[in-house]
């Protein structure tokens, strides 16, 4: 017995101390740098007229990227679960595709789509300017409503909604009244999912935005600029700012899942 | 088709996942031989792209089995000891696919880089772009293990410990082959991320040709330096693996899903 409760403290220490060291100790770190002098020089470092700019620019493309991938996602997760329809893998595999491509191939691949001698011309332009940036984040965060979305269908069944359907229910009808109430949760974590991917994409992004100080810098992009412009208390004052939104993310996860685990 | 998205649904969906995904990667593969097919061949074989692929794979092999023994040990004491604060560090597990690569990339620096309290720098080294791919890839074989180990027939471990078998022997014989599936279909995720990394090793893997310069680095450059058409041609490389890793995945599903029933 004894024993048995040595091995088991020998692991928990063992775990737990993987986990300082790679995760919880250099994320302290960047806190207790960004704040040691005070809360005074981050906020100014924060709300520099470029910083304002990097800030607004990341809400706007998230603001425009997450409700697209919601919509598609859970019209997709739809199609793959009560459809019928040939071609079904394909499709499941190419949603897959962004989790397992390399940020910079995303933002080359837009490139040779719409960059200079590429295939498509718009009158506007994309590369290295927001369209591009849009896409490109689109493209990073695709995956997660569908991923989400598709195990919470599977789970409640279609017999409510076929019970409202013999009952005269329209198709629209079915999905307002039945079919999103069921899954609502899903799309929820999933959403908060998307917008984390969204807000913190940096490699897709920097391909594709050209990084013109005051036009295409998101968040991420700023830290990476300030970092190599020697600013490091301003590049750790953006990314506290960036790890407080993911903080608030992981807050967001750890209430969300059990309402979805509930279905 | 009750409930389902109905014929416009589908076309719609599969337009936006053509637009989306399917015309770029297209574009990829297609402008990748745009210099014909010896342009493509000398850069994917060129010394340099020949070096940072190597360096890519050994880096991502090494942090999936890294990672199919650190996430085991973490996902099975998540489930089955009991301490303050498991709930805490439960949620902090999720945390490097919340936090931006490029953070990951600044938070690492400020432990092990120049400025570092503790008087070590490892920045510009191969531990340097371990400790970046470990941090990236931490959650897929601990979210992978977890609901296994939860699922898990206690009393099986039971009857063998009452039958005289040692931890070890119980661990090796009962527990690892339940495990199995679960721990290689989250270390092969875990080596995809890693193969395709970017944000978090490119500030503090010093990018040193031959010596530290990882694949999506190094297309980067190709790209910044004007070349997109030689990034192209090994970035169709990479989608490839990336391609073989999902199919080895989708197949490791089915395997454990066959030995489960």
């Amino acid at each position: 017995m004894r024993d048995d409760r040595r091995v088991r403290l020998g692991l928990r220490i063992l775990a737990l101390g993987y986990l300082a060291v790679l995760l919880v100790v250099p994320v302290g770190l960047v806190f207790y740098r960004t704040f040691e002098h005070g809360l005074a020089p981050v906020w100014s470092s924060v709300t520099t007229p470029a910083a304002v700019h990097a800030f607004w620019l990341t809400i706007e493309i998230a603001l425009i990227a997450v409700p697209l991938n919601t919509i598609f996602g859970i019209v997709t997760a739809l199609a793959l679960v009560r459809g019928r329809f040939r071609g079904k893998g394909a499709i499941d595999a190419v949603i897959n595709l962004p989790f397992a491509l390399s940020p910079v191939v995303i933002g080359l691949a837009l490139l040779l789509v719409y960059g200079r001698g590429g295939w498509v011309h718009l009158p506007f332009q994309v590369i290295f300017s927001v369209p591009g940036m849009v896409l490109a984040t689109i493209f990073v965060s695709l995956p997660f409503v569908v991923r989400e979305v598709v195990p919470v269908l599977r789970e409640v069944g279609d017999e409510q909604e076929q019970a409202a359907a013999t009952l005269g229910a329209s198709r629209w009808q079915t999905f307002w009244r039945i079919t999103l109430p069921a899954i609502r949760w899903g799309v929820a974590f999933g959403v908060v999912l998307t917008t984390a991917r969204a807000v913190g994409e940096f490699g897709a992004v920097s391909v594709v935005s050209g990084r013109i100080a005051g036009q295409t810098d998101t968040l991420t992009l700023l830290v990476e600029k300030r970092f190599q412009n020697f600013d490091l208390a301003g590049a750790y004052a953006a990314s506290a700012l960036l790890a407080l939104i993911s903080l608030a993310t992981l807050l967001a996860m750890t209430v969300l899942k059990p309402r979805k685990d509930r279905g | 088709m009750v409930g389902g998205p109905g014929a416009l649904g589908l076309g719609l969906a599969t337009l936006w996942l053509s637009v989306i995904v399917l015309v770029p990667l297209a574009a990829l593969l297609a402008r990748s031989t745009d210099g014909g097919l010896d342009a493509f061949w000398s850069a994917v074989t060129s010394r340099q792209a020949v070096a940072a692929l190597k360096l890519t794979l050994g880096c991502s092999l090494a942090a999936a089995v890294i990672n199919a023994v650190t996430g085991t040990l973490v996902a099975w004491v998540l489930v089955r000891d009991r301490f303050r604060g498991k709930g805490f560090i439960n949620a902090l597990i999720d945390l490097p696919f919340a936090l931006p690569t490029i953070v990951v990339g600044i938070v690492l620096l400020a432990l092990w880089g120049p400025t570092s309290p503790l008087g070590v720098n490892v920045i510009a080294t191969k531990t340097a772009i371990m400790l970046a791919l470990l941090f990236v890839t931490l959650p897929f074989v601990v979210r992978s293990v977890q609901p296994v180990v939860i699922q898990l027939d206690r009393e099986m471990e039971e009857a063998a410990a009452s039958l005289g078998a040692g931890d070890l022997t119980i661990f090796r014989r009962i527990v690892l082959p339940n495990l199995v599936p679960a721990i290689l279909s989250g270390a092969a995720m875990s080596f995809a991320r890693a193969v395709g990394e970017f944000g978090s090793v490119v500030l503090i893997a010093g990018n040193i040709p031959f010596k530290t310069q990882l694949a999506s680095v190094y297309i980067f450059g190709q790209i910044e330096s004007d070349n997109p058409i030689g990034a192209a041609a090994v970035s169709v490389v990479l989608l490839g693996l990336s391609l073989a890793v999902l199919l080895a995945i989708g197949a490791l599903g089915r395997w454990g899903a066959r030995h489960e029933g």
